[in-house]
């Protein structure tokens, strides 16, 4: 018991150095924390990517679609329970910097698709008998006020011309992981508006999400699917939502690999704080510690006083730092800059993640100083003044 | 007021030895210091090598013409007679035979596996005529030979070669139900072209069934004329196309690329400095605390208090500059790395390198000199502030 007391005391003694040195410890661990939901936020769309569904896509690129008769045939391919559309529609509301995602989609049976999006049944309906009725995600309704009847006017970049769509239903994710930032509406509305316009562009459709009945065989009927595509003008590529995800996290792999490794840089950047706090502290006690090891205690007595120091110290960093982590991330998730994350939410991992840096840091910092002071002869350290 | 505060300077020496004497905590303070450093200097230079990307990719004089409402080439779709008209308009350059400089792209991404990844990532495959190479004189060949029109060849930039996987001379891309052969290597000087796939636009269009181009780039005529072409476009009802210099197309579309690593990038130093400074204050802090009997000497030698507070200062800023330099020092071999990752905008990916600059040079040092400032500054005033009597009595 007195030893921990003896760290205590030790702590204190030079208050100054001790809080600087724990708000450095703070500042360095939430900003840990948050680059950490950053690359967690980027992985967000995979995370929340069904083991059973699957998307097909043209296989040369995403930019290429597909007849729209290719449905038929992959409902047809054995252990498909069920086939339905989606087309990107990359839309400007107002100014380009409001980007969301926006889906023309088969208003019949996409969301049946999606168990994970819950729609009062009422507002479903409403929005299956309008032709340009629009099913919105919560956050993205929260962000811009909208409310059921509302007209929101997206202007195409891909399909041309300012498109006036009618809020009929606001859904809500089953839990924390499911993204509900979306802009879902019909894909008959622009099909048969193309189909005047711009024949040529009409009855194509960028992926099919596929259902299947046995998620263990996703790998096979996705080869059945491919097959029968085979030497067509189209070829497909069939992958599982999450293959399909992580797709484009790879993507912008640079940059999710840049932000992983910057927030290692903090951590040793605090590292080098820390450990200087401990070398100075370990300097100016010398000759206690020597006086220590007079009085007969063993030189791991003083190495552990030491590594205790530092120990304490970064704890008490790390647990104000992952306290100050969840509402500095709540403030950023609601902030023009965090809406543009699907998902902004700190994991347990996160968290283990700045324990365990905060456990290294301590450990790091007290190696060098505490060798030294426990080999210090007894002599030379009552001699060493300050 | 400086001549006074110099007047009876504390020797430099004094300052640097005190810097000497405590070799770990001055390695340790300058060290932190000097990451920050790195990371400022790498943000700055990612976002210096992006801009000069883009800028390199436009000339002056050339003008890209897209569909009215699209943002980028692939959006983009212009049809047969519009660039017919392009064509014949009055301010477009002609070449030595009177043909109008005038091309007209065909534009897909395709998906090729980036060296050592399992997955695929959209390449821009760019289809043009002998007049698309003449419009853009910064690509050359390094190595084997252009394509020849009329066949499946293509030649692939200098970064498609280097980064991804079956993009050697030799080998063939299968796409659109053909075998594409790869005949060259360009190198465009670091545009963003060394991030695209080369090949005869008629070709590329038959196999993808395409009846319209993407984009037309004309040269114009007179490069101060671009205000006229742009507005003869607009007042063309045939023509439901946007012009700009090609120089702002493509830096338009690194814009929120640009963004993106600013912000981060900044907020991000911000935080890192934090640390660093407080860094900064505790050795200086200490430094003050174990000497004040030094401090006391000093002042009863007649060493003013502007003196003293110059002294620390003096410390806490070199120990700054040293660790300025060192995060320079390091930060300069990144400019042998080039990343390569998705442009939002484009949907494609772009390689672009780390460049540093003058500029960033001396940004990065007053960075460096500011956080040592700031950090230094409380325990400088401490120091200057000690009573004689007190702080040679604490010694």
């Amino acid at each position: 018991m007195y030893f921990l007391k003896l760290v205590f005391k030790n702590i204190f003694r030079a208050k100054l150095r001790t809080s600087l040195t724990i708000i450095g410890l703070v500042i360095a661990i939430v900003a840990f924390g948050l680059l950490q939901t950053v690359v967690d936020a980027w992985y967000a769309g995979s995370n929340s990517a069904s083991a059973s569904r699957m998307v097909t896509r043209n296989s040369i690129s995403l930019v290429f679609a597909m007849p729209i008769y290719y449905r038929e045939r992959i409902k047809a391919v054995e252990g498909v329970k069920a086939v339905t559309i989606s087309n990107w529609f990359g839309g400007i509301y107002k100014e380009p910097q409001n980007f969301f995602p926006q889906f023309a989609v088969d208003h019949e049976n996409f969301f049946d698709l999606y168990p994970e999006f819950i729609i009062p049944p009422d507002q479903l309906l409403a929005f299956k008998r309008d032709r340009q009725g629009a099913m919105v995600g919560r956050k993205l309704a929260d962000q811009f006020g909208w409310k059921i009847g509302d007209t929101v006017p997206i202007r195409g970049t891909i399909y041309p011309g300012t498109w006036q769509f009618t809020v009929r239903g606001i859904f809500d994710g089953k839990d924390e992981t499911t993204i509900v930032r979306q802009f879902y509406f019909h894909y008959d509305f622009i099909n048969e508006e193309l189909k005047r316009k711009a024949p040529r562009r009409a009855d194509l459709v960028g992926i099919y999400i596929v259902d299947v009945t046995d998620a263990s065989r996703t790998a096979d009927i996705a080869k059945a699917v491919d097959a029968e595509f085979k030497n067509s003008l189209a070829e497909t590529l069939t992958e599982t939502e999450k293959a399909f995800q992580l797709g484009f996290v790879a993507q912008s792999e640079s940059i999710v690999v840049a932000i992983r490794v910057v927030s290692f840089v903090v951590i040793i950047i605090i590292m080098a704080v820390v450990a200087n706090t401990m070398a100075m502290t370990a300097r100016e006690r010398l000759s206690e510690y020597a006086t220590l090891k007079a009085l007969g205690f063993p030189p791991g007595f003083v190495a552990a006083l030491i590594f205790g120091e530092a120990m304490v110290l970064c704890l008490m960093g790390a647990g104000i730092g992952i306290l100050l982590t969840f509402p500095v991330a709540l403030g950023f998730a609601n902030s023009p800059a965090g809406a543009a994350f699907p998902a902004f939410t700190v994991s347990t991992t996160t968290v283990a993640l700045q324990l365990s840096c905060a456990i290294i840091v301590a450990i790091v910092a007290s190696l060098v100083p505490s060798i030294r002071s426990a080999n210090i002869k007894i002599v030379d350290g009552l001699r060493h003044v300050g | 007021m400086w001549k006074l505060i110099f007047r009876m300077k504390v020797p430099f020496s004094y300052v640097f030895r005190n810097l000497w004497t405590r070799k770990l905590t001055t390695l340790l303070t300058a060290g932190g210091m000097g990451l920050v450093v790195f990371v400022f200097a790498a943000v700055l230079m990612l976002d210096a090598g992006l801009k000069r990307t883009m800028v390199g990719t436009g000339s002056y004089d050339n003008v890209v013409m897209i569909r009215k409402g699209a943002e980028t080439e692939i959006q983009s779709g212009v049809t047969r007679e519009q660039a017919s008209l392009i064509e014949s308009m009055p301010n477009i350059a002609r070449d030595g035979d009177g043909k109008s400089m005038v091309s007209k792209e065909s534009l897909v991404l395709i998906s090729l596996q980036k060296k050592g990844q399992n997955r695929g990532s959209n390449i821009v495959t760019r289809g043009l005529s002998t007049m698309g190479l003449t419009l853009r004189p910064q690509a050359g060949i390094i190595s084997g030979r252009m394509f020849r029109e009329g066949s499946s060849e293509v030649v692939v930039g200098r970064n498609v070669n280097e980064q991804f996987d079956g993009a050697e001379i030799g080998q063939t891309l299968r796409f659109a139900g053909r075998d594409w052969t790869i005949v060259g290597v360009f190198d465009a000087q670091k545009s963003a072209f060394d991030s695209e796939v080369w090949g005869d636009v008629q070709q590329l269009m038959q196999a993808f069934r395409r009846i319209v181009y993407s984009s037309v780039i004309a040269k114009l005529a007179d490069a101060e004329k671009f205000d006229i072409v742009a507005k003869e476009v607009d007042d063309d009802i045939r023509l439901t196309l946007q012009s700009k210099r090609e120089q702002v197309f493509y830096e338009d579309q690194s814009r929120a690329l640009s963004i993106f690593i600013t912000i981060l990038g900044t907020v991000l130093s911000v935080i890192f400095s934090l640390g660093a400074m407080i860094g900064a204050a505790i050795t200086m802090y200490s430094a003050v605390a174990t000497r004040t009997g030094e401090i006391g000497t000093l002042r009863a030698l007649g060493f003013r208090r502007a003196s003293i507070l110059a002294a620390f200062l003096t410390e806490s800023l070199l120990l700054a500059l040293v660790g300025g330099i060192a995060g320079l020092f390091f930060a300069s071999f990144l400019q042998a790395i080039t990343i390569s990752t998705l442009n939002f905008q484009s949907f494609s990916q772009l390689a672009f390198g780390f460049i540093l600059t003058p500029r960033i040079v001396v940004q990065t040092l007053i960075f460096s000199l500011l956080m040592g400032f700031i950090g230094g500054f409380l325990p400088a005033i401490k120091a200057a502030r000690m009573k004689i009597v007190d702080s040679l009595r604490a010694a």
